[in-house]
């Protein structure tokens, strides 16, 4: 078959596909929409699951979809669909416009696709280059033996999975994108009894962009951590509740950032009205202490990308300097409903979400404390070691689960203690992070808000927060 | 193609690579839905998906999978060979065979599909319903999260001995989320959400009634003292605990060691013998029922807790095979099959003598808690160690009066909750994740900032 037939007739990945979209975008343009918008991918992915010394599954997926975004105004028709044919793309396009009921006659002006920012050129080989399932599973079964310590260990996992995301992204302002996208995790999990008590313990690491990562993988560090962890929670007491001073650990520590405050600085919270920062621009927000940043740019990090999902390449954000908010994270529709610049942070799971403003390595730039300083500061509170996941209401009302914490007493780690849960307030909250650790880390992680999932780091050096309440028992 | 002849190219296929046992199971939707903003179109979706998860046994038997969005000739191709890749690692520890059951009748409900009413009906009475949410009360400032949608879709499920079930049905939702605003105090939500076979089957106006009447019940509001109280849980909180603890019926769970019950636990006490839970995917009520699961096997209603003690597990076909019994419907087709309940239903057994039943939420006089909804479960259960600790919406009454607690966390253990079970009220309410009545709890700890 000819390319060029291909090429008129259905999107073919790795081929020159200008000309189909550029029939599209005209198609939606002379329909009357202000903004057309194609999203279109092919993913390749697969996860592999040990347990004890067996491998119990292997899950290979692939799939292929397009998102077609039209705006009019100020709203938007988003329709996705599995069909890439140029009939099926055109009657999303149709569908779309229908959905809007678009009828005025003003149209846009379309002047063609800009010239193709291919970022995938150096990414094609990374197929190719990422472990096979062989080797996945042999380091795997190496990592859940090495869990083996001692005989109150009941369970052991380990799970790897790898996403290998092709996009096209090409819009009626010319934008014209191709990328490849790679996520590999590594997860070690363990249940640790003795009697009555019981305790867990997991470690997550993830990279983006790096196709030899997983071989790097140090696991017998992760194991020992992993290990350490559910032992020194084992015979753990529930922490009593109450209001107390805390010291958040460093890499995903950074949880409390992310849920306290950075969900409330993505632009999609303005347009709902539900944060309480909207009018705060150059006021301030957080204890002096704190400088705060959004970026995709760090190399490895999970939430690093070479473009977002909108085609835009991503800017490192300082969204908070020395306490002062200085920007908002903001995408494409977040630009047009509350006027706040795109900033490269337009995201989705897949085809089947519409971009919106997520958050990409955000974390808390150091200080210049160090641990044992914020932890001396403190005659009786809490050390939150290991962080569970938490989440952000719609009132700004957070919490997070402490997975490992430990009793401070007299400026000196003390007994462990679990079942403890922060909760608090962002706006409440942030003016009480008073001193900030010089041990930045970043950790992995995966959040899920309007558009999917997403990949994310969240970060931060050792931090104290004055007062929160800790629930507990 | 349609269901039918996917299951023709997946044989041919097969027969081509000379794979001899096949399964898969495949979903076709399409979902259509709208947000509004202050009278305003917000955003509008319309998806087409489909799905299709192939299994192969390979000559050692053992089992490969691929998932796949691509249901073309060559998608079909590709995904058989790659399960038969995956299936050189396939699980030599623990076998997986078709489910006994996956020819046995299956007991569809009344066909309630309904036909679609479109984007700009949806978008209307979406508008509409936003209007009369802001105009219910003047506190009421916005809706910032809402929805409407209909869905339309298909389940199928066939294997190479000739099973093939395909059923197909339609959903409606519809949530408003409320906000309100007073001066000299912090802003309040809640909401409520409805389902339905179809956007006309909707019940709109007491959708707008409960978001209204549970947002405006929170304006007032007050910080509560950490101790244990006397806790009143509505049957959506107590629910969502059963559903975020379900690894005790759950027989994958169990196997896997993350259960906090035990191959021998079937009759161990849990909690007084005033309790029986089932799980009953066809309940009438279950708008979401599905008259199969992944493996084909026929959903059912299933006994999990009589009397107070369990009488049964959810299995898989692996499972059941383990545990010397037969799988119960509860199936997720995957490389590790995944056992989940359908629907939960919680009523009052006839052996309740020892209920304190002037416990009734609506008549009580004295102080209590109750918890109306139980938040952030992903990060405050964990069901492993049998422990919680979750934020919650809720009042305290007291003399008489109720008051919205600010900002505060219910801790405990799930054996300790279910053994410390006061009372169980007489009438159960439906909720979308199953139906209960209201349940009284004694001696749980609360934290909060007072």
């Amino acid at each position: 078959m000819l390319s060029s037939q291909i090429k008129s007739n259905e999107i073919v990945f790795g081929s020159c596909n200008k000309d189909l979209l550029e029939e599209i975008i005209f198609y939606g343009i002379g329909l009357g929409a202000d903004f057309v918008e194609i999203f279109i991918e092919n993913t390749d992915n697969s996860s592999v699951l040990a347990e004890e010394d067996f491998i119990t599954s292997v899950s290979p997926s692939f799939g292929r979809g397009a998102g077609i975004r039209i705006f009019k105004g100020k709203k938007d028709g988003f329709v996705s669909t599995n069909d890439l044919t140029k009939h099926g793309l055109m009657r999303s396009v149709s569908q779309a416009i229908e959905m809007l009921d678009i009828t005025d006659n003003k149209r846009k002006v379309f002047n063609g696709l800009s010239k193709h920012r291919d970022y995938s050129l150096s990414k094609k080989k990374w197929i190719n280059e990422v472990p096979s399932i062989h080797e996945i599973s042999e380091k795997l079964l190496v990592s859940t033996k090495s869990l083996k310590k001692n005989n109150k260990i009941i369970t052991r996992k380990g799970s790897y999975s790898r996403n290998l995301q092709e996009v096209i992204i090409a819009s009626s302002d010319g934008t014209y994108v191709s990328d490849i996208r790679l996520h590999q995790t590594v997860g070690l999990n363990v249940i640790a009894s003795d009697a009555q008590y019981r305790s867990s313990g997991s470690r997550r690491f993830g990279s983006s962009g790096m196709p030899n990562e997983f071989r790097l993988w140090d696991h017998e560090k992760a194991a020992n951590d992993v290990f350490e962890s559910s032992m020194n929670m084992l015979y753990a007491d529930y922490v009593d509740a109450g209001q107390m001073p805390v010291v958040l650990a460093n890499k995903f520590g950074g949880v409390i950032f992310h849920e306290a405050c950075g969900h409330l600085l993505e632009t999609t919270q303005i347009e709902r009205g539900t944060t309480p920062f909207e009018n705060k621009l150059n006021e301030k927000i957080a204890h002096e202490s704190v400088t705060a940043i959004d970026e995709g740019i760090s190399e490895g990090s999970f939430g690093s990308l070479s473009v977002d999902d909108e085609g835009m390449e991503p800017e490192k954000s300082v969204l908070i300097k020395d306490g002062i908010l200085k920007k908002f994270i903001s995408d494409r529709a977040g630009e047009l409903r509350t006027g706040h610049k795109r900033t490269g942070s337009g995201r989705r799971q897949n085809y089947s979400f519409a971009a919106a403003s997520r958050m990409r390595n955000t974390y808390i730039a150091k200080g210049e404390h160090s641990k044992e300083d914020l932890i001396n500061s403190i005659s009786e509170g809490l050390y939150c070691k290991s962080m569970g996941g938490g989440s952000v209401g719609a009132t700004g009302q957070f919490n997070f689960a402490v997975e490992e914490g430990y009793l401070i007493k007299n400026g000196k780690l003390t007994n462990p203690v679990k079942g403890a849960t922060l909760i608090g307030e962002a706006k409440e909250v942030m003016p009480k992070i008073s001193m900030c650790g010089n041990d930045l880390e970043l950790a992995p992680g995966f959040c899920g808000s309007i558009s999917g999932s997403v990949n994310v780091t969240v970060g931060q050096p050792h931090i104290k927060v004055d007062s929160i309440t800790v629930g507990g028992r | 193609m349609n269901s039918r002849e996917i299951t023709t190219q997946i044989s041919k296929a097969a027969d081509f690579l000379n794979l001899k046992k096949w399964d898969y199971g495949a979903s076709f939707s399409n979902d259509y839905s709208v947000q509004v903003d202050k009278g305003e179109a917000k955003q509008l979706k319309a998806s087409q998906k489909q799905i299709l998860t192939i299994r192969v046994w390979n000559q050692s038997n053992l089992v490969g999978i691929t998932t796949t969005s691509d249901i073309s000739e060559s998608g079909i191709k590709k995904a058989l060979k790659q399960a038969n890749i995956a299936s050189d690692f396939g699980n030599k520890n623990e076998s997986t065979e078709f489910s006994p059951l996956a020819k046995d009748p299956i007991k569809v409900k009344e066909v309630k599909k309904r036909n679609p009413v479109g984007i700009k009906k949806l978008l209307t009475v979406l508008r509409e319903a936003e209007v009369k949410l802001l105009e219910s009360h003047e506190s009421i400032k916005s809706v910032p999260y809402n929805g409407l949608s209909e869905s339309f879709f298909e389940r199928v499920y066939a294997n190479s001995e000739g099973a093939f079930r395909s059923y197909s049905k339609s959903q409606a939702a519809l949530y408003l989320y409320a906000r309100a605003e007073e001066k000299n105090k912090k802003p309040r939500s809640s909401g409520s959400v409805k389902l339905g076979y179809g956007a006309d089957d909707l019940d709109i106006e007491s959708c707008i009634k409960e978001a209204s009447n549970k947002t405006i019940s929170h304006l007032n509001y007050s910080s509560i003292k950490t101790d244990k109280y006397l806790i009143c849980l509505s049957p959506e909180s107590f629910l969502t605990i059963i559903n975020a603890f379900s690894s005790m019926f759950n027989a994958r769970s169990i196997i896997d060691g993350v259960s906090l019950s035990n191959k021998n636990s079937i009759g161990e006490k849990l909690s007084t013998e005033a309790l029986n839970i089932y799980d009953d995917g066809l309940h009438e009520k279950n708008i979401s029922s599905t008259p199969f699961d992944g493996e084909g096997t026929p959903t059912k209603r299933l006994c999990l807790i009589n009397r107070g003690r369990i009488e049964n597990f959810i299995h898989s076909e692996s499972t059941a095979r383990i545990f010397k019994t037969t799988p119960t419907g509860h199936a997720g087709l995957g490389s590790k099959v995944s056992v989940s309940p359908d629907w939960i239903v919680v009523e009052k057994s006839d052996e309740n003598f020892d209920l304190k039943t002037l416990l009734v939420h609506s008549t009580y006089e004295g102080e209590f808690v109750y918890i109306e909804e139980l938040n952030a479960i992903h990060a405050g259960v964990r069901a492993s160690q049998g422990s919680f600790s979750l934020p919650f919406d809720g009042w305290l009454y007291k003399n008489g009066k109720k008051i919205s607690i600010e900002s505060a966390t219910v801790a405990g253990d799930i054996k300790y909750l279910l053994k410390n079970i006061v009372n169980i009220e007489s009438s159960q309410e439906v909720t979308t994740s199953g139906i209960s009545p209201h349940i009284w709890v004694d001696e749980l700890s609360i934290t909060g900032d007072a």
